[in-house]
């Protein structure tokens, strides 16, 4: 299983780069997006995947009894899709208005005023 | 010393505070300074001549081996009174030059800098501290060249030397600091102990082709001199000062003070003769076609400072006593020269020797100056020139057998030269009759003529006792620079031989010479034809050069498209992690260790890809952000197998809010437009796939490498032990690192209120494109 995860952690990657070299700004931020999922598998992965074994204690128990999944990538995961919405909602709520006041999502109109220069 | 040292950088501040009072009242006050120097310098006289050094140590930075430690032997007291005493006649020359310019105070202040500068070069006895002082020298000049700040030529000049002596600097660094850790000390003194090491280790050519280019650079000789003329720009007293008698012989000074170190080689020797040896004859050419007194008398420096060169790449005894005299000979009448030159022009405001004329009638003791200065250095008999030209002789008749005629030769032929452009200096403007225009002029005041009539008699006093002179000043000098005890004794009269032949023949040939050479501007402008080929083209070609290739650098990567510069930047990483990757060895799979695959796994893989598909090809917004969605569900879903309930949880949360969020705002947008041609589309998915197996291929290398589980075991055994909590991830977030999810909540604070700021904002129509 963790070589399907591989090959999607991959394909993530791919399609997040071909997205950010991409003139629309949409599609820069679903790029962003992928990646950020593509880095969440990459973490996910490299704890040793357990299938079934959540890290909780047993009711009845102090410490653990069996073997349990690895809690850091856990708590790593958690936090980077935490502050990845952060990022995604506030880049949503400026793409909205770049396009109020360019009336455009085309990243090449925004980048007028440095033309006079050369 | 020290204290000698931080005196001109102790008052030039002063006059940051007290520069309106120094313009007027207190002006005669700066001359004192030096004064107060070299006196200090000259009660070493007697105990440095008996052979003893001074050394003071004060520690700066110990940890980097930059400590102000400050020696004085001959050579550093040579050219300490060389600064201090030519100092102190620029110093009351200059306040009558200057005085009432507006940049009265900033001129001193500028010139007490570079005094201190210099001498801190002279006494440094660590590499790195000498290196320090060098540029600040540099700096100064850079500054002093520039005075006339509103000459646009004036700025340009100054920033070619600064360029120049600079990019010198650069090498002579790199140069210093690699002798220091081959030797293992940046101590010069101990240095001398270490010369066979240095000289036999592999990089020992190295280390001298960095140290000359920063001396040739500093010393103006050839390709590096074109910077010395422009420097003429500056105001006399410095040209006098800096361009003449100190400054630029740095580089002599440092190829002297390391001969003991790193000379005595093959390499060595040969690299400073062919210089040395070619720009003497180069610019003592140069000088006889210049018309402009400044001209002849920067290239007659150059001249000298060839001389100086090539004396010390023959470095035998006699040529490094004739150095070390010739040294104090130029200094005086040169900067004699020149301060005769500042008076010239204050006066006629021209400095065109092919109108100057009869001057003598109307500038008498200005007159005696310049001949006395002319004298000397054609070298007549009684002038301590003669004394200097002799010495040469002897050196390079003393020479290698094989090398003896053609070394001879070519000094004559440069004192010829010198010779020639001394009378055009110093006798050209005062000979003839006075023109009607100059008759007028009378005689300024006695602190403008006085400096160089002293240094002028100077330069005859020392010709008549040289055996005195001799003793005091350059004895120890020319021990500090050979290392050895040289035989040293100066006399007017050798006996009849072939030296004073010689002597006698270059002063009759130069004389004949001046009187022949009628330079004119029409003779400048035949040479001004062969500018193409000079030094300084190709040098302002290379700037251009270099300036091009940065227009074209920029324009080609810094273009203003995002999407080339992640283009680019995601091209390096690729190159960057592959290389790597492909160091780190084969990738070894073991089949075991993984786990089973169900078939549920493969469904959801496989919508993924399918959402991946849409989102990359897809002409609609909406579908796109609805497959993005989907993508994240499947994640959630994958956090369920693989034991991650609250990962699950909280991608599901999310992914459904951003979707919300993504549609409630971007439903009116249009839809994509396809620009991009098939090619670059390729070029992009080829590019992206790239990245992604190179990814593909960290992950595999990283699972089946063994890691440690330390960390992930504490928090597991100790969650409900010490945090009395059950959920290991809910432990870790909230109460291990408790303080990492208070600032992620800032964070997320902060969004929510820029999102909520932009909702907020009302655009006037105005603001509207």
């Amino acid at each position: 299983m963790e070589l399907l995860l591989v090959l999607v952690l991959g394909l993530l990657y791919a399609a997040g780069v071909y997205l950010i070299l991409r003139r629309s700004l949409v599609k820069l931020l679903l790029g962003i997006m992928l990646l950020g999922n593509g880095t969440n598998v990459l973490i996910f992965l490299l704890g040793k995947i357990t299938k079934g074994s959540p890290p909780v204690i047993d009711e009845s128990y102090k410490v653990f009894q069996d073997i349990y999944a690895d809690p850091i990538p856990q708590a790593l995961i958690l936090t980077a899709i935490v502050i990845s919405f952060a990022l995604t909602s506030f880049a949503i709520v400026l793409l909205k208005r770049v396009y109020a006041l360019v009336n455009s999502d085309d990243l090449d109109d925004l980048n007028t005023p440095e033309e006079e220069d050369l | 010393m020290l204290f000698t040292v931080l005196a001109g950088l102790i008052t030039s501040s002063l006059l940051i505070p007290f520069g309106k009072l120094i313009k007027t009242k207190w002006s005669i006050l700066l001359p004192f300074i030096p004064v107060v120097l070299f006196l200090f310098y000259v009660m070493h006289v007697p105990s440095i001549a008996e052979g003893t050094n001074f050394v003071q140590r004060v520690n700066w930075v110990p940890s980097l081996g930059v400590n102000l430690d400050f020696r004085l032997d001959g050579l550093s007291l040579l050219f300490a009174l060389l600064i201090t005493g030519v100092g102190t006649a620029i110093f009351f020359y200059g306040r009558t030059y200057l005085k009432g310019h507006i940049y009265f105070d900033r001129f001193f202040g500028y010139l007490l800098l570079f005094m201190s500068a210099m001498l801190g070069v002279v006494l440094a006895d660590n590499i790195l501290t000498l290196f320090i002082f060098w540029e600040l020298t540099s700096i100064s000049s850079f500054f002093l060249i520039g005075f006339n700040n509103d000459d646009k030529s004036s700025r340009d000049s100054a920033l070619t030397a600064l360029s120049i002596t600079g990019l010198g600097g650069f090498f002579l660094l790199a140069g210093l600091i690699l002798a220091g850790n081959i030797a293992g000390t940046f101590v010069i003194s101990e240095l001398f102990m270490k010369h066979e090491v240095l000289t036999i280790h592999p990089l020992y050519p190295l280390i001298i082709g960095l140290l000359f280019i920063g001396a040739f650079t500093k010393s103006a000789q050839f390709p590096f001199h074109f910077w010395l003329p422009g420097a003429m720009k500056a105001p006399t007293p410095v040209s006098a000062y800096l361009h003449s008698a100190t400054m630029v012989k740095a580089g002599i000074y440092l190829l002297a003070r390391f001969t003991p170190i790193l000379g005595g080689t093959d390499l060595w020797s040969i690299s400073l003769m062919v210089v040395g040896g070619f720009t003497m004859i180069f610019a003592a050419v140069h000088a006889l076609f210049r018309i402009d007194l400044k001209g002849i008398l920067a290239y007659s420096t150059i001249s000298a400072l060839g001389v100086l060169t090539f004396l010390l790449g023959l470095g035998t005894p006699a040529a490094i006593i004739a150095a070390s005299v010739f040294i104090l000979v130029h200094a005086l009448y040169k900067a004699t020269l020149f301060m005769v030159t500042g008076i010239i022009d204050h006066e006629t405001h021209t400095r065109d020797i092919s109108v100057l004329s009869g001057l003598r009638k109307v500038l008498p003791p200005v007159f005696v100056a310049a001949l006395l200065a002319a004298l000397s250095s054609a070298g007549l008999p009684l002038t301590f020139g003669f004394i200097g030209k002799d010495l040469i002789y002897e050196a390079t008749l003393h020479f290698n057998e094989n090398w003896t005629i053609w070394l001879t030769l070519l000094a004559v032929l440069t004192n010829v030269g010198l010779v020639a452009a001394g009378f055009m200096a110093g006798i050209k403007p005062f000979a003839g009759k006075l023109p009607s225009a100059f008759s007028n002029i009378h005689l300024p005041y006695p602190s403008l003529w006085i400096p160089p009539l002293v240094l002028a008699i100077f330069g005859l006093a020392f010709g008549l006792v040289p055996g005195i002179i001799g003793n005091y000043f350059n004895h120890q000098t020319a021990n500090a620079i050979a290392g050895i005890e040289t035989d040293m004794h100066l006399k007017i009269w050798h006996g009849f031989n072939l030296v004073l032949i010689l002597s006698m023949a270059t002063l009759l040939a130069g004389t004949l010479l001046y009187v022949v050479n009628k330079p004119s501007s029409s003779k400048l402008q035949m040479l001004a034809r062969f500018d193409g080929l000079s030094p300084q083209a190709i040098f302002r070609r290379l700037a251009r050069g270099l300036k091009d290739f940065a227009l074209f650098f920029t324009r080609r990567f810094h273009n203003g498209y995002l999407r080339a510069y992640h283009l680019k930047i995601i091209l390096f990483a690729e190159l960057l992690l592959a290389y790597k990757l492909w160091l780190s060895g084969p990738i070894s799979i073991d089949f075991d260790s993984l786990t089973p695959l169900s078939w549920y796994e493969v469904v959801i893989v496989a919508i993924l890809i399918g959402a991946l598909y849409i989102i990359v090809s897809a002409k609609s917004r909406l579908a796109s952000v609805v497959s993005t969605s989907v993508i994240g569900y499947c994640m959630c879903l994958m956090f369920v197998f693989y034991s991650a309930p609250d990962l699950a949880m909280t991608q599901f949360t999310i992914d459904t809010l951003t979707t919300v969020l993504f549609v409630l705002v971007l439903y009116k947008l249009p839809g994509f437009i396809n620009f991009t041609s098939k090619t670059v589309l390729m070029r992009d998915a080829l590019v992206a796939l790239g990245f992604g197996a190179i990814l593909s291929l960290i992950a595999l290398r990283v699972l089946f490498e063994p890691n440690t589980t330390e960390i992930s075991n504490f928090y597991g055994e100790n969650a409900y032990l010490l945090a009395k909590g059950k959920n290991v991830v809910n432990v870790i977030l909230v109460d291990f690192r408790v303080a990492d999810t208070l600032f992620e909540t800032v964070v997320l604070s902060i969004a929510a209120l820029g999102v909520y700021s932009l909702i907020r904002l009302r655009l006037k129509s105005s603001e509207k494109e």
